[in-house]
């Protein structure tokens, strides 16, 4: 199918937010079931401490209280969660067993009548704690030395892979110049207005546990029924829950298990809803926290032929699946650029932090970072330009689909024209010209540049690639849908959204291909356990794999309509042709949306033969281009579309306060065919603001004591309508050749960039002083800091 | 503690314990789930109300302090089952939400602005919002919205809505 569509790309409304508009969305925390138990949480006093007692005989005396649950009760009862990688003696349970591993981990948990008397109870329970060395600092964490977060695993280290991809060793001795430096992303993550949140009861007539949550986790509900030994058909998870915002994090198998439990113990529905402190320092949903080591060879011309890079993640005191957001970037460890070779050494290394989880771009954004530095220095270095740097890197239009060194080929694209169209748009020179005259009214002004894809339709290859034990090769998504006996259309999803849109996605994909108004069609989610199989919102795949699987049911059931009315005309289906629902030959012949419904529910003697009666189809989706294992050398291919984004922004900082202000802000973006324009427009005004946070604002920071400081609003700032611009977006179109649209992804759009673009501004903005910033967030507390240091040092001069 | 509240130009009489927030009183006692509970420090805003007319956080205030005072929230706002106010149209034209946990708090103080200032410049906007937390949409869809709902307004005979 090509352009133009009748829906597709069109304005239409996002049909989802009719009822958040009116308040009407069905988030967890509104549901509610007679005779719940609300639960609150005792959390670690220590980074890392023995647990010699637990006293809960005061709690269990108070009114109300009907349950105080341990580690030590808890692991006997269920399995541990699930790790990613093979690290079987990284044992992860809802509460600490034996031993705390991180400030806030959940030691005990109440169970009460509410909220607020399950929090007085937990205040009094004793907890006696023998304190134990503790390491917050990953370098320090990989040293022999260190204190081990895991002591029966034996070292910190969860993960250290090396790959060569190409001939790096003769690219670097043959490259006439060569540079180095580090820089450090800060441990910051998406932190949802929603927190998280699970409701499960247990009916143990139908012995079934029934849960409500607001999650964004693929393999939830058999992660859920294997660690509370349940059958997997016994565990139905609800996936109308609309989820308040995710962004990748909300993955809650902790918590759930923790209820499910208590569901099940105390035959009463049992909730959790996180409060912000559980959220922040202890929902286990802090994102990556990198130190990057780079190394880049290069010509006179700044061409760069081969990389050296080095990530070590302080991942926190648990395993889970955050380690493989190391994995993610290797489908597109060269950016957009046309690097021939690579060494990528993948270090996930643990310490007594709260536990990691997925963070929109998993693990991306970082990696977009430090690629982009590598190219404002491999400028800086030669002099040049560095948007001319840029073009002569770029992958050319006419070279996809292009296989790049870590066994990935791209897709498509046309990055040259891209930053063109962002230049005009900008009026470049104009730009240039404000920057200069800012900085002669003594501002520091500066132009930041990022150029970086998103891959989008998430495979799940880095799973295979980190872990041998790990076959996996497939990670669905699927589309049902039928025409009711009346002739109405009905379309199933079969996971939780958090504000994508997926109602609308599905609706225009299968309105287009069907050729009727979208707004005629209703969108359900039904339970996991009516679902087909399907994977979550991750991997900004949705429009790929939602889009597709859509697509292709809607296709099944058009070529079905079509037999259908063959076999009653009697003429071959391919004389046939299908408009707006109606199938007519060229004989005049026609048969109407109404007649095919009632032959296809009501005469199954006009059916053709071997046709079930019902109008009904399935799609069950693989991601295009995602078939195969990685090869033996480390190359596998990643996911499949990869979008492009160029991001061109200019600050001006008070050198006095160091306060940044993104003055303009401009965003090439080019995600092949767009569903909804109104979607992807947010999706990428929303990207930017959260990777202006990431830049400028957010950290989660610990003391040395291993205590995490910024636990509240007011400590971990997040940007407000005053810190974000307005931001001219400039579209560009380039299909993808491997979907049905020629859709990619667009739901980390902007987040990807906008760090590096930031960073690049304002070490643009400060390089007359002599100032580099190589950690991120930079805030305005280190920007007036550095310019009062280097002020200090020109006077000494 | 008794306390009377005028939720939505209905008086409610209820029985509350004097430190349940208002928010949770709301939630909890008289089913209103479009008032969000998002950080209850008074950071996001997604717990905002109307009091008298005046954007407030519901979970900065207990319950008995709102005594005797007007509360208004979302669910006040659309006119008819099924049929929207012209700011909650106005997000939907412009697709100013997308999890929609904020969007409440984002309708009332778009709302208690446009009855102030019919006539808001974009810096107005800004300023309206800024004490309301947003992470799908960086803002921009909104302050569009709350452009397009004054524009509509001051083009209707509407005036500014009631509710």
């Amino acid at each position: 199918m090509s352009a133009p569509f009748k829906f597709v790309s069109t304005n239409r409304r996002v049909r989802e937010d009719r009822r958040f508009v009116v308040g009407r969305g069905n988030y967890v925390a509104d549901i509610r079931r007679d005779g719940t138990l609300h639960v609150a949480i005792v959390p670690s006093a220590h980074p890392a401490a023995r647990i010699v007692a637990i006293d809960a005989a005061a709690a269990l005396a108070m009114p109300g209280v009907h349950d105080v649950v341990t580690g030590a009760e808890l692991a006997a009862a269920v399995e541990a969660m699930m790790n990613g990688l093979d690290t079987p003696q990284v044992r992860r349970y809802s509460l600490a067993v034996g031993q705390t591993r991180y400030s806030g981990e959940w030691v005990a948990a109440v169970a009460a009548d509410s909220r607020a008397i399950a929090e007085d109870a937990a205040e009094q329970i004793e907890v006696a704690y023998q304190p134990l060395p503790h390491v917050i600092d990953v370098e320090q964490a990989l040293a022999p030395s260190s204190p081990l977060v895991h002591p029966a695993h034996g070292t910190n280290v969860l993960l250290d892979k090396s790959f060569v991809w190409g001939e790096v060793d003769r690219h670097f001795a043959q490259a006439p110049r060569q540079l180095s430096f580090r820089v450090t992303w800060g441990r910051n993550s998406t932190v949802p207005i929603e927190t998280f949140g699970v409701l499960a009861a247990w009916d143990p007539w139908h012995e079934m546990l029934d849960v409500w949550a607001s999650i964004q986790m693929p393999k939830y509900a058999e992660q859920i029924a294997r660690a509370l030994r349940l059958p997997a058909n016994a565990v139905r998870v609800h996936y109308d829950v609309d989820v308040g915002g995710s962004y990748g994090v909300k993955r809650g198998i902790k918590h759930t298990v923790l209820v499910g439990y208590l569901a099940r113990k105390l035959g009463r529905p049992v909730r959790l809803i996180e409060d912000r402190l559980d959220n922040m320092r202890s929902g286990d949903a802090h994102g990556p926290e990198r130190i990057f080591d780079v190394a880049v060879a290069f010509d006179d011309a700044g061409i760069v032929k081969s990389m050296k890079m080095r990530a070590l993640d302080n991942v926190g005191a648990y395993a889970g699946r955050a380690p493989f957001q190391l994995g993610k970037p290797i489908g597109a460890i060269v950016g957009p650029y046309r690097i021939e070779s690579v060494q990528y050494r993948a270090l996930s290394v643990m310490t007594n932090k709260a536990a990691q989880e997925a963070v929109r771009g998993f693990g991306q954004s970082p990696t977009n970072y430090a690629i982009e530095t590598a190219i404002d220095r491999v400028a800086a270095a030669l002099g040049l330009d560095r948007l001319e740097v840029r073009r002569r890197n770029f992958i050319r239009r006419e070279e996809f689909p292009y296989l790049i060194p870590s066994g990935t080929r791209y897709d498509s694209g046309d990055y040259h024209t891209v930053v063109d169209k962002v230049l005009a748009h900008a009026d470049w020179p104009a730009l240039e010209r404000e920057r200069d005259r800012l900085r002669a009214t003594g501002m520091l002004a500066g132009i930041g540049i990022a150029a970086c894809l998103e891959p989008s339709g998430g495979n799940s290859s880095f799973e295979p690639l980190l872990n041998e034990k790990n076959t996996t090769t497939t990670w669905m998504d699927s589309c049902r849908i039928m025409i009711d006996g009346l002739g109405h259309v009905t379309v199933t999803i079969h996971t939780t959204s958090s504000g994508q849109g997926h109602e609308t996605l599905a609706a225009t994909v299968v309105g287009e291909v069907l050729e009727i108004d979208p707004d005629r069609i209703r969108v359900v989610r039904p339970d996991s356990l009516a679902s087909l199989p399907s994977n979550s919102p991750v991997g900004s795949r949705m429009a790929v794999m939602l889009g597709g699987a859509a697509f292709h049911a809607a296709g099944k059931l058009r070529r079905k309509l079509i037999a259908i009315a063959a076999h009653r005309l009697g003429v071959a289906a391919d004389a046939l042709s299908y408009a707006g629902g109606a199938i007519a030959d060229r004989a005049g012949q026609r048969l109407e949306w109404a007649d095919l419904v009632t032959i296809a529910h009501r005469n199954f003697h006009l059916m053709p033969p071997g046709f079930e009666p019902g109008l009904e189809v399935t799609h069950v989706e693989q991601v295009p281009t995602g078939h195969a294992l990685p090869t033996p050398d480390g190359r596998v291919q990643m996911y499949p579309c990869h979008s492009f984004e160029f991001h061109l922004v200019l600050v001006a900082i008070d050198p006095e306060l160091g306060r940044t202000e993104l003055r303009r802000y401009l965003i090439g973006h080019d995600c092949g065919t767009v569903i909804n324009p109104h979607i992807v427009k947010g999706m990428t005004l929303g990207g930017i603001a959260h990777g202006i946070g990431a830049a400028l604002m957010e950290e989660f920071v610990y003391s040395e004591d291993g205590q995490m400081m910024s636990q509240s609003f007011m400590d971990y700032l997040l940007p407000s309508a005053h810190e974000v611009p307005k931001v001219e977006i400039v579209h560009h179109c380039t299909p993808s050749p491997f979907t049905v649209l020629g859709q990619k992804g667009s739901g980390e759009s902007g987040y990807l960039g906008a760090p590096a673009a930031v960073s690049s501004a304002i070490n643009d903005a400060v390089s007359p002083l002599g100032i580099v910033f190589d950690k991120l967030p930079i805030r305005l507390t280190a920007i007036s800091d550095a310019v009062a240091a280097a002020r200090d040092r020109n006077r000494d001069r | 503690m008794k306390v009377e509240l005028q939720v939505n130009g209905t008086r409610r009489v209820l029985d509350v314990e004097p430190r349940m927030t208002l928010v949770d009183c709301l939630r909890e006692k008289l089913d209103l789930n479009g008032v969000h509970t998002g950080c209850e420090h008074g950071i996001c805003g997604a717990c905002t109300v109307l009091i008298d007319g005046e954007p407030a956080r519901a979970c900065l205030m207990f319950a008995v302090q709102a005594d005797g005072y007007a509360i208004t929230t979302v669910e006040s706002l659309a006119p008819a089952p099924g049929e929207l106010s012209v700011i909650q149209d106005a997000f939907c034209e412009t697709h100013g939400t997308q999890c929609g946990f904020c969007t409440p708090g984002m309708l009332l103080v778009a709302h208690a602005l446009l009855k102030r200032n019919p006539e808001p410049t974009r810096a107005d906007i800004v300023e309206a919002i800024s004490g309301n937390i947003c992470r799908c949409t960086g803002y921009g869809q909104i302050v569009e919205a709350i452009a397009l709902a004054a524009r509509r307004l001051a083009g209707s005979n509407l005036g500014t809505e009631g509710g």
